[in-house]
């Protein structure tokens, strides 16, 4: 909610108790000269039920119709989606050029960067990697530029990857205009914390330096700028997924980065006006992130939105086991809603029992219909079925 | 100029080169100027700093069942394109009308396809293709009506109702007044003073929020003004313009006539006015609030017809075509305000109309002043001070009944 909102609806409240009925009763000379046009303080209404359940009635249940059936819902799911009471879109017809972006949603998920990896005479793997800042223009939505600040050229920044315990060696060279540093979420010496101030601090334009430090502890973290004034060199677009995973590893699955963020294009620090996982809205609507029927799917979600204190994640029709900040490998829930706080992530693991498209968005149901929303498309089942891994099935055992 | 300095400048210009070539060459000489300096780019100025200014107002709101239709004029000094547009925190399906940017001072028509709610307030964000965002608010969503028959004959009943009638049940009041005694004629125009300075402060306050509103692109409260001073010195060229028929009629006691006809003038473009009011009203849908609406107005109104027919008090009886011809002056405009409120109401329009009723009302004070002096010559006495006092009260009070 932005605050500006926020504030209008106080207002409202507190001459009126009944806020739609407000300008009927209200109703003075002035504010009838004006023609209605552009007098007093609206207060925003959220429909967000009516178009979501608009969206379920439009797709079907799924098993029997699985989908195409819907108003303006095409083959691919790439037709526009939406309108009206079908729900959130943005205008029919107008796309984000994702090879201008130079990235691309629908890649980023499985975009993981196990950088340069070599066996130390210690016998202990050394990982390196090299992030450049730059300052870019970045479409988020179709016709809607933003001036963002990015690491190797995308929003966010590469998913850095490595296993517990290996040392971790990362170059960033700062090729933009003003000074940043890269501040890794983990266990690292004071030196290696990237704030200004303390080890190599800020790192001008122009300057490098180099992190060291040891993957610790295993889970997902993120990695991003700590530069001056710190809500906007991450709102800019300054960060990214850092995935340790355990020694002994994960089971096998079908693996997904989602970053939750979003852009707040006029520069207004009162929330946002684009929300996207994965930066571009709406995104997964137009290309739905396709998984195979009965496959183990594991989302390691993030959330790096600025300006709005919360976030959340809602995944239609299904349950997944729950792995906050995924540092133990016991889930602590199962649920189909999770809620994240600024910089909270965890590790979601899942199965869709079902083909068809599965909605998925935030529960925040005005950053929903911002952008923030998508689709699942499950398909026909991948050799992974084969070998179904236990977090296919329900808590108490039972099978999927 | 006086005759004799004419003579000597005349000489001159008969030596020198012709008249109109003193002006051409400079007027030549300014052009070139400004070819020049804007071929070059403006030389030495450089680059403008900083992003793009982006303003749109939005001067028109149509409403229809599941679309909302914007017709927004670009008031800045760039460009804009709408990329995208939410309602209400939720983006939009949309059609632009034309479909690529808006230049400065070109308007474009907005079509956004939103299953809005009757009775509803909508917040609508432009967002533009740099990031910016320009809001729009519309206070309550009700279809539009259409401009159909019906519309234009509701549109005359109620400009009839709150503007004629009103105004000519006033006017009832004309025998009263042509029997009291002169002392009480001057209170009536001093409470007429105070009534139209009511009246002019209102529509200045009114102006003055509304031009604040306006984008801006065509004047915002300078409109106010800028309707005020054509009024005030148009009523007072077609005052000069009736003085010098009477005088040329040698017409003894139509200076009472006279001052009725402005004071009707004056009222009548004040009641453009609240006509525009009324359509607007009906335009928002407060149509349920009209009945209260036209009561309102309507008593208020009463109290100008009494102003007008109180300088007849004195002198000869005026025929009745005349004195329906005042009402019609005064009554009328109503109807044609209630037209363009419902139909092209604008920001911009709005306040100068308003602008054109203060300097109409100004002029008639000015007008009326000079009758509320007593014997003695003074203007301020108790009885004109009552007087001008209970006019403002009068219509302060009644104005009340308008804002239920």
């Amino acid at each position: 909610m932005k605050k500006q909102q926020a504030k209008a609806k106080l207002e409202v409240q507190a001459e009126d108790r009944t806020p739609a009925r407000r300008d009927r009763r209200g109703l003075s000379r002035r504010r009838l000269l004006a023609g209605g046009a552009a007098t007093g303080a609206a207060l925003p209404v959220l429909h967000g039920l009516v178009p979501h359940q608009g969206m379920h009635a439009a797709l079907g249940s799924g098993e029997a119709a699985p989908h195409g059936s819907g108003p303006g819902h095409g083959e691919a799911g790439r037709a526009a989606h939406g309108g009206g009471s079908n729900g959130p879109t943005f205008r029919h017809g107008a796309t984000v050029d994702h090879a201008a972006n130079g990235f691309d949603p629908t890649k980023m998920l499985r975009d993981f960067d196990w950088g340069k990896a070599r066996r130390q005479a210690s016998g202990r793997v050394l990982r390196e990697w090299t992030l450049v800042a730059t300052d870019k223009q970045i479409e988020v939505a179709p016709g809607v530029h933003y001036p963002a600040w990015v690491y190797n050229g995308r929003v966010p920044g590469p998913t850095l990857r490595c296993h517990e315990g290996e040392r971790l060696r990362v170059r960033f060279v700062n090729s933009s205009q003003h000074p940043h540093t890269i501040h890794f979420h983990g266990i690292h010496p004071s030196q290696m914390d990237g704030v200004p101030g303390i080890g190599a601090g800020l790192i001008e334009s122009g300057g490098e330096t180099t992190y060291e430090f040891s993957a610790e502890p295993f889970g997902l973290h993120q990695y991003h700028c700590h530069a001056g004034p710190l809500a906007e060199h991450i709102a800019r677009g300054l960060y990214g997924a850092f995935i340790v995973d355990p020694k002994q590893g994960r089971p096998e699955a079908d693996e997904l980065m989602m970053m939750m963020n979003g852009f707040n294009t006029n520069f207004d620090a009162e929330g946002n006006q684009v929300y996207a996982v994965n930066t571009v809205g709406f995104h997964y609507v137009n290309e739905p992130v396709q998984v195979g029927r009965g496959d183990p799917v594991r989302i390691y979600l993030l959330n790096l939105l600025e300006f709005d204190p919360i976030n959340s994640i809602h995944i239609h029709a299904n349950f997944f086991h729950y792995f906050p900040t995924g540092t133990s490998l016991e889930p602590t829930e199962f649920t189909d809603t999770v809620m994240l706080g600024q910089a909270q992530r965890g590790v979601l693991e899942m199965c869709f029992p079902y083909p068809g498209h599965f909605m998925f968005h935030a529960h925040k149901t005005e950053f929903a219909e911002l952008g923030w929303m998508g689709f699942f498309e499950v398909g026909g089942a991948s050799e992974r079925r084969s070998a179904p891994a236990a977090f296919c099935d329900l808590p108490d055992g039972r099978g999927a | 100029m006086e005759a004799g300095a004419g003579a000597p400048r005349r000489s001159e210009a008969s030596v020198g080169p012709p008249r109109w070539v003193l002006a051409a060459v400079p007027l030549a000489l300014i052009g070139a100027a400004i070819a020049a300096f804007a071929a070059l780019g403006g030389p030495g100025l450089g680059e403008r700093q900083g992003p793009p200014v982006e303003e749109l107002a939005v001067e028109r709101t149509v409403l229809r069942p599941g679309e909302i239709e914007l017709s927004v004029r670009n008031t800045g000094p760039d460009p804009v394109d709408v990329s995208q547009v939410s309602v209400a925190d939720t983006f939009v399906n949309f059609q632009a009308e034309p479909a690529r940017e808006v230049g400065r001072l070109s308007e474009q028509v907005l079509t956004l396809d939103y299953p809005w709610q009757e009775g509803s307030p909508y917040a609508v964000s432009l967002l533009t293709s740099s990031g910016a965002t320009i809001e729009h608010e519309i206070d309550v969503a009700v279809e539009t009506p259409q401009a159909d028959a019906g519309f234009f004959g509701l549109m005359a009943l109620l400009g009839t109702y709150v503007g004629v009638i009103p105004v000519a049940l006033g006017m009832l009041f004309l025998p009263f007044v042509r029997r009291v005694p002169a002392s009480w004629i001057r209170v009536f125009l001093a409470a007429t003073v105070g009534l139209l300075a009511f009246l002019a402060v209102d529509g200045s306050l009114e102006g003055t929020e509304l031009g604040e509103q306006s984008g801006g692109a065509f004047g915002g409260v300078e409109l106010l003004f800028l309707g005020a001073g054509v009024a005030y010195l148009a009523l007072a060229a077609l005052d000069a313009q009736l003085r010098s028929r009477r005088e040329q009629a040698g017409a003894a006691g139509a200076g009472g006539w006279r001052l009725a006809l402005m004071i009707s003038v004056g009222i009548g473009l004040h009641n453009l006015g609240e006509g525009l009011a009324i359509g607007s009203a009906y335009a928002v849908g407060a149509l349920a609030l009209g009945a209260f609406l036209v009561i309102g107005f309507a008593i208020h109104n009463t109290t100008e017809g009494l102003a007008i027919v109180a300088p007849l008090a004195a002198g000869e009886r005026p025929p009745l075509a005349r004195l329906a011809m005042l009402g019609l002056i005064a009554g009328g405009p109503a109807i044609l305000g209630a037209f363009l409120g419902a139909s092209v109401s604008s920001p911009e329009i709005s306040t100068f109309l308003l602008g054109i009723g203060v300097g109409a009302i100004v002029q008639v004070i000015v007008q009326i002043w000079p009758s509320i002096r007593d014997e003695g010559g003074r203007s301020l006495y108790p009885a004109s001070v009552a007087g001008i006092l209970a006019g403002g009260a009068l219509l302060y009070a009644t104005s009340l009944l308008i804002a239920v």
